[in-house]
């Protein structure tokens, strides 16, 4: 993996950053945050240090304005799914221990896969306060707990979702964008999702902040 | 000890034959040559990639030398007793050589059926106990946490600490009544008197056993322990917690440092390492990634959560990057022998605080700046987050009474390509030097090295892209007292000392 010397990819790294080398580093810090909870033993401090980077570069391409608030969903997606997928494949690396996800596991909650609706639910809807706890497994069961929300809003919004991808991690990204592009998006959306207090919804439901605070987070902050 | 290399596996059997380089040249003293030791490199070779050594740590009167590997194993290496000969009193003809004294694996490398992964159990640090009584002591921890999920349940196993005691052995009773010299139980009939077992010499035996094993006190990835100046208690951090033990008591520790936040989406700092006092036992400090350190009173809380102070360098704005945060996570924090100062250790620069001031270090020294243009690129292959380790030179015994002014100090931290880097305080001088048995003759004076960044070139000199960034040096260690440096440089040891000639002092 490493070679002598220095890959050439990233120049002039010191200058301020264009818009292009932002982007470029942000699918860089992305994609090995996706690495990270690949990894047997995931590093703690690493995914911080990472998740920190993309903050920070989604911070300012916030204030940049080159990254708009959508109006259109596909507008305003590409972004966004960078922002929950950073949360969600996060997730597992911050929650200690993390166990091999579980190939069935995997396989049903690839399985729910993003239709063009998902159901425009209650603010907070798809996006239920599954964090796992640290006693609980990492990845696997986040998106267990997120899809299984969208099971207890009825059957048929699990239809919509329901379809077979394949248990492979590419359509990880599709699943996610799927989810979060069906929620509510503009401001005043953010401004549901920020006002969503605690209650547990369900009984597969975590009573606490989950990605959606932290998107709100995110977004609001800028 | 011949001059060639001894490629053998440690794994198969114990060092023997490391290669010596002898000394062919001494170099007139220069100022330089105070830095540069001249080199008596005890090299190991070692193959496999589990030996690649993760922790150096001399004891406290350096006579014993211990690393851990990635494999789990700890060698420890012994010093010869100085041989001198001849008239000259001053020119020792062995300058006390370290030979292996013993090895041990410490902590078992696994297998995780559930991935099909062979997990090892790198050892993360290696701590020696200030020595009681005939045996030495040290605690070995590795940081690596193995989970088995079972339905709900997830337990974090083997994130232990473990405490080994080691003696020796050079007598055994001879003489049983009822076994003879194999420990077979002897025919009675054919017993007629009786002895008494009579102690007789043997070849000396090393033995290693673990004494204390302290688990279930991590979660997370544990980076640091300290030993506690009160030789009681000690205390072992992880990313996010910091425990305090008592070396006698395994089942429980008291929590004294906890950053977890209620959620783990608002984790955004880290702990990286951490360090007690040298003398005071209710001090300590940590480090975070972003850079600050924080002491601790434990006189002030059973919770020091709250930090008595906060050394922070302000940033500085027009440095600032997408890499800032990362560049300035500190990887090692270790107080000066006298307690007044702390040196830390970030990706670019090692940095001296001085305890009475949180505003600012008072020193800055830049380990590799040339890298400063380069950082999208070690960030893309990882290297940025390299974890460097620094150390302050031996005590000198004179250190106090010339007053901290006059403390005579050098620091010295690893880099890439095989070099490291010792920053005198006093002069402000650095050199560069390299550990690889291919640029050193034996028992030559190490060659200063250079890293030229364009301009002109000197003839040895290698420019910033050859650098080979898998050839780092991430564990070093200084010896107690005397101007004699460990250096682990991937799966092999260097030993350097300094020329013993009083002329040069």
């Amino acid at each position: 993996m490493l070679t002598r010397g220095l890959k050439r990819k990233c120049s002039e790294d010191e200058a301020p950053a264009g818009p292009l080398q932002r982007q470029s580093l942000l699918d860089m810090s992305l994609a090995k945050l996706q690495l990270c909870h690949m990894l047997a033993e995931p590093n703690l401090c690493r995914s911080v240090l990472i998740a920190n980077t993309v903050r920070q570069i989604q911070e300012e391409m916030t204030q940049d304005g080159s990254w708009s608030l959508p109006g259109p969903q596909t507008a305003g997606r590409l972004p966004r799914d960078h922002l929950v997928s950073t949360e969600v494949l996060c997730r597992s690396a911050w929650a200690g221990p993390a166990p091999a996800p579980d190939p069935a596991d995997l396989a049903s909650a690839l399985q729910a896969v993003p239709a063009t609706q998902v159901p425009r639910a209650v603010p907070g809807g798809p996006w239920d306060r599954a964090v796992p706890g640290e006693s609980q497994g990492g990845f696997p069961r986040s998106l267990d707990q997120v899809f299984g929300t969208l099971e207890s809003h009825g059957p048929g919004a699990v239809e919509e979702l329901l379809s077979d991808v394949g248990g492979s991690y590419c359509d990880l990204d599709a699943v996610l964008t799927g989810v979060v592009g069906g929620a509510k998006s503009g401001p005043e959306g953010l401004e549901t999702f920020a006002s969503v207090a605690a209650p547990p919804r369900g009984t597969s439901c975590k009573a606490d902040l989950g990605e959606l605070d932290h998107v709100v987070e995110i977004l609001v902050e800028t | 000890m011949g001059e060639d290399t001894d490629t053998r596996k440690i794994n198969h059997s114990f060092l023997r034959d490391h290669s010596y380089v002898t000394e062919e040249a001494l170099s007139k003293p220069t100022k330089e040559n105070r830095l540069s030791p001249s080199l008596r490199a005890a090299v190991s070779s070692q193959i496999s990639t589990s030996d690649i050594i993760s922790t150096v740590e001399f004891n406290h009167t350096g006579e014993l030398l211990a690393t851990g590997d990635k494999g789990g194993r700890v060698v420890i290496f012994q010093r010869e007793p100085e041989v001198r000969r001849g008239l000259s009193k001053n020119a020792p003809h062995s300058q006390g050589e370290y030979d292996v004294y013993s090895t041990f694996q410490s902590h078992e490398p696994e297998f995780d059926y559930l991935k099909s992964l062979e997990i090892e159990e790198k050892i993360n640090k290696i701590k020696w106990l200030p020595q009681q009584n005939a045996a030495h002591s040290l605690l070995s921890t590795n940081g690596f946490q193995r989970s088995e999920a079972s339905g709900e349940l997830s337990s974090c196993m083997d994130k232990t600490i473990k405490l080994w005691k080691i003696t020796e052995r050079d007598k055994r009773p001879e003489g049983y009544n009822l076994k003879d010299e194999e420990g077979k139980l002897k025919d009675l009939s054919t017993v007629t008197s009786l002895q008494v077992p009579v102690l007789k010499p043997m070849d000396l035996m090393v033995e290693v056993s673990p004494r204390r094993v302290f688990a279930n006190g991590h979660t997370y990835h544990i980076n640091s322990i300290s030993v506690n100046s009160d030789c009681e208690t000690y205390m072992s951090a992880d990313d996010l917690r910091i425990n305090l033990w008592h070396l006698a008591i395994t089942d429980r520790s008291f929590n004294i440092v906890d950053i977890k936040p209620a959620n783990m989406e608002d984790l955004t700092e880290v702990i990286t390492a951490s360090e007690f006092h040298p003398h005071h036992c209710n001090l300590f400090v940590y480090s975070s990634s972003k850079g600050s350190l924080r002491l601790c009173d434990m006189r002030a809380a059973a919770l020091c959560d709250k930090h008595s102070k906060l050394f922070e360098e302000p940033e500085d704005p027009s440095n600032r990057s997408f890499f800032s945060e990362i560049i300035s996570s500190v990887s090692d924090v270790k107080f000066s022998h006298s307690g007044r100062y702390m040196l830390t250790r970030d990706y670019l620069t090692v940095k001296v605080w001085d305890l009475n001031m949180e505003a600012r270090p008072i020193e800055t020294y830049q380990v590799h700046d040339y890298l400063r243009s380069k950082l999208c690129s070690l960030y893309e292959n990882d290297c940025i987050f390299d974890k460097f380790e620094c150390a302050w030179n031996g005590s000198d015994r004179n250190a106090f009474s010339l007053g901290e002014v006059g403390e005579k100090s050098v620091i010295m931290t690893g880099a890439y390509n095989n070099f490291f880097r010792m920053f005198d305080r006093n002069t402000k001088r650095d050199v560069t030097l390299e550990a690889s048995r291919e640029s050193s003759k034996p028992r030559a004076v190490l060659k200063p090295r250079r890293v030229c960044v364009g301009g002109k070139r000197r003839r040895d000199d290698i420019s910033v892209d050859s650098l080979d960034f898998t050839k780092k040096i991430l564990h070093t260690a200084w010896h107690p007292a005397e101007n004699i440096i460990a250096i682990a440089a991937t799966n092999n040891l260097y030993i350097f000392q300094d020329k013993v000639n009083s002329d040069m002092h």
